[in-house]
């Protein structure tokens, strides 16, 4: 039975030749795939791992570029169009965005101190010390997380008078305006509360100064209009529930960093979530709109109606 | 001690007084970059308001437009590009100043060594000078509180519908005086004047003069009352509070003046509910009320207006 020999014609072949005709039809397979594989490496977007992170192809058509930034977490804050004059540095200053941006890296540089900070009396001086003088970068770290936060404030105010001066705060901008103004007492408070963390001689008589006004607090404070006959004292007053004590000590240490890095962080974050998202639901950025004239004032007879537009329609 | 130059440059150098003196240029670049606008705009609104039919047709922006242009733009790549190249560039100014800048470090605090002067961070310095005026819970509470609630409040109470989008002075005038008089000088000068002019004993020391820590300051300051030649407490405190009551009423009626000075902001008063003209007359004596005071001060050397056993205004 000559067939058995697997249809070579009766010829009978080695274990050998097997294999290494095997081996030579496997080197043809593997450059083929490999050249493949080449050329898909030349189009990494075409891969499935780019594909499964990214679903919309790269290229220079409207529903692309719509769709890379509706399809993008990190993206989708914004509307696919705006208003073709709103990306003029004219208009908005860039101060809203840059104080966001200011928080992210604020936010960044805060918890990479974190890991060498100790908000404990004993330890609080050192570890600045020792930022200072031991930890790699740990001077320029510090340095980049305060300058951050004066520029934040600096920012913010500058933000606060863009809006008003755009009008932007008008109808139907209301209430996000009121959003802004709590954020901006917020990033306030949080440049106060960090101000206290290197317990050195700067942030302590700062706090006290600051605390000290607490004591007045109209019947809520020891010094207060009202406040002695209410039974405030130095020891149960506005004042000492700030500082965990009557005077700036390890308690107020403990509760200016909880306040920093945790407690305010978080309600600013909220508010900021808010804040963006009615930016978008309130139509967008405010313009450059069309002017009005005088003469279009509308006289107004009763409340007015609620708009509510889904962003980009308009 | 005149012409010490260095302190001044000591003070204006210091690393946390950046921000401030920042401030003093930012805030004159960013309000003179307003008005540019605002007066191109106004040129534009004057434009169309005298030619009803270009008003008609015309795209009523001072930015270039033509017959069949998108109204919008893609996000991606151009809002997206900006926001890029500004996060580089704040990144880059970022470094460059902690680079070259320390965050301060002063000795471990010591609640037995008091520093003198003691003063709050750069942007509580408005606050702390306004503890020079009034007494603290109400310059350290009523105010900021007024403060907050009156920005707060600005949306609910301006019913002018014009401006909105758009730089103008031109349309908003009253607003915009408001506000920059409030920004700008009752905000970022008080914060100017607590950094740069304030010195030991939280005294007033003119730039470039030396602070000497030892410094005397026999300040006479009366109280309202006594320059009326009363000494009853009683009779002072019902004297007092008269003179407040008429301050109310007197600034309160100014500011109607102001309001119905002409024609369009009539037109907008009438716009306006009661609650809401009480609301704005309100805040707008209330924060009056701080360079009355400070004038009270600086230049009639009078402390107190208002003086009861409770509070003192």
């Amino acid at each position: 039975m000559p067939e058995e020999n697997g249809g070579n014609g009766g010829k009978k072949t080695g274990l050998l030749d097997k294999i290494q005709g095997d081996a030579k039809a496997l080197k043809q397979v593997v450059q083929d795939k490999a050249k493949a594989d080449l050329q898909t490496y030349k189009e990494p977007e075409k891969t499935q791992v780019f594909r499964s992170i990214f679903r919309v192809s790269h290229d220079d058509t409207p529903r692309s570029r719509a769709l890379s930034v509706l399809t993008n977490v990190f993206f989708h804050l914004h509307p696919a169009k705006v208003n073709r004059d709103a990306v003029r540095y004219s208009f908005t200053w860039g101060m809203g965005g840059i104080t966001f941006y200011l928080f992210i890296v604020l936010t960044f540089t805060g918890v990479m101190l974190m890991f060498y900070y100790h908000p404990t009396k004993v330890q609080a001086y050192r570890d600045i010390l020792y930022l200072h003088h031991d930890v790699p970068f740990g001077q320029l770290l510090r340095n980049m997380h305060r300058w951050a936060a004066h520029m934040m404030i600096m920012t913010v105010w500058l933000h606060t008078l863009r809006v008003f001066l755009s009008g932007s705060y008008k109808k139907p901008r209301e209430f996000n305006w009121c959003v802004g103004v709590i954020l901006m007492v917020l990033t306030l408070l949080l440049s106060f509360t960090g101000y206290l963390l290197p317990d050195d001689q700067l942030g302590f008589w700062a706090v006290t100064v600051g605390t000290n006004m607490a004591r007045a607090t109209p019947l809520l404070g020891h010094e207060g209009p009202g406040g002695p006959q209410l039974g405030m004292t130095p020891f149960n007053d506005v004042r000492f529930a700030l500082l965990g004590g009557s005077i700036v000590d390890a308690n107020a240490l403990l509760r200016a960093y909880i306040w920093h890095c945790i407690a305010i962080p978080l309600i600013a974050s909220i508010f900021m979530g808010v804040h963006f998202w009615r930016v978008r639901k309130d139509g967008g950025i405010s313009g450059p709109a069309p002017v009005m004239l005088e003469s279009e004032i509308k006289e107004e007879k009763g409340p007015r109606p609620v708009i509510m537009k889904p962003s980009g329609i308009r | 001690m005149w012409g010490d130059w260095h302190q001044l440059w000591e003070i204006m150098s210091t690393p946390d007084n950046v921000p401030i003196v920042a401030m003093l240029f930012l805030v004159p670049f960013y309000l003179w970059y307003w008005h540019r606008q605002a007066v191109a705009t106004d040129g534009l609104i004057t434009q169309l308001e005298a030619d009803p039919a270009l008003a008609k047709t015309h795209h009523r922006k001072v930015f270039p437009w033509k017959q069949g242009w998108d109204r919008e733009v893609h996000t991606w790549p151009y809002l997206m590009r900006v926001e890029f190249l500004a996060a580089i560039i704040i990144t880059v100014i970022l470094m460059i100043w902690a680079i070259t800048l320390n965050a301060p470090l002063e000795e471990p605090a010591n609640p037995n060594l008091t520093m003198n002067p003691a003063k709050a961070p750069w942007y509580f310095l408005g606050l702390q000078e306004m503890l020079v005026y009034f007494d603290p819970w109400i310059a350290g509470v009523i105010m900021p509180t007024i403060i907050i609630v009156g920005l707060m409040v600005i949306p609910y109470i301006d019913e002018n519908p014009l401006g909105n989008g758009y730089y103008t002075y031109k349309q908003r005038k009253f607003a915009i005086w408001t506000y920059l008089i409030g920004y700008v000088f009752l905000w970022m000068v008080m914060i100017a004047i607590g950094t740069i002019i304030r010195g030991p004993g939280w005294g007033w020391f003119w730039p470039t003069q030396t602070w000497d820590h030892n410094r005397l300051v026999f300040e006479v300051n009366r109280d309202l009352h006594t320059l009326f030649g009363i000494h009853n407490r009683l009779i002072a405190g019902i004297f007092g509070g008269v003179v407040v009551l008429l301050y109310f009423v007197v600034a309160g009626y100014c500011v109607h003046l102001i309001c119905t000075a002409n024609s369009f902001t009539r037109k907008i008063y009438k716009r306006m509910s009661l609650f809401q003209i009480v609301t704005m007359n309100l805040l707008l004596v209330l924060m009056i009320s701080l360079p009355v005071k400070i004038a009270l001060r600086l230049l009639l050397r009078i402390k107190y207006v208002w003086v009861t056993p409770w509070f003192n205004v």
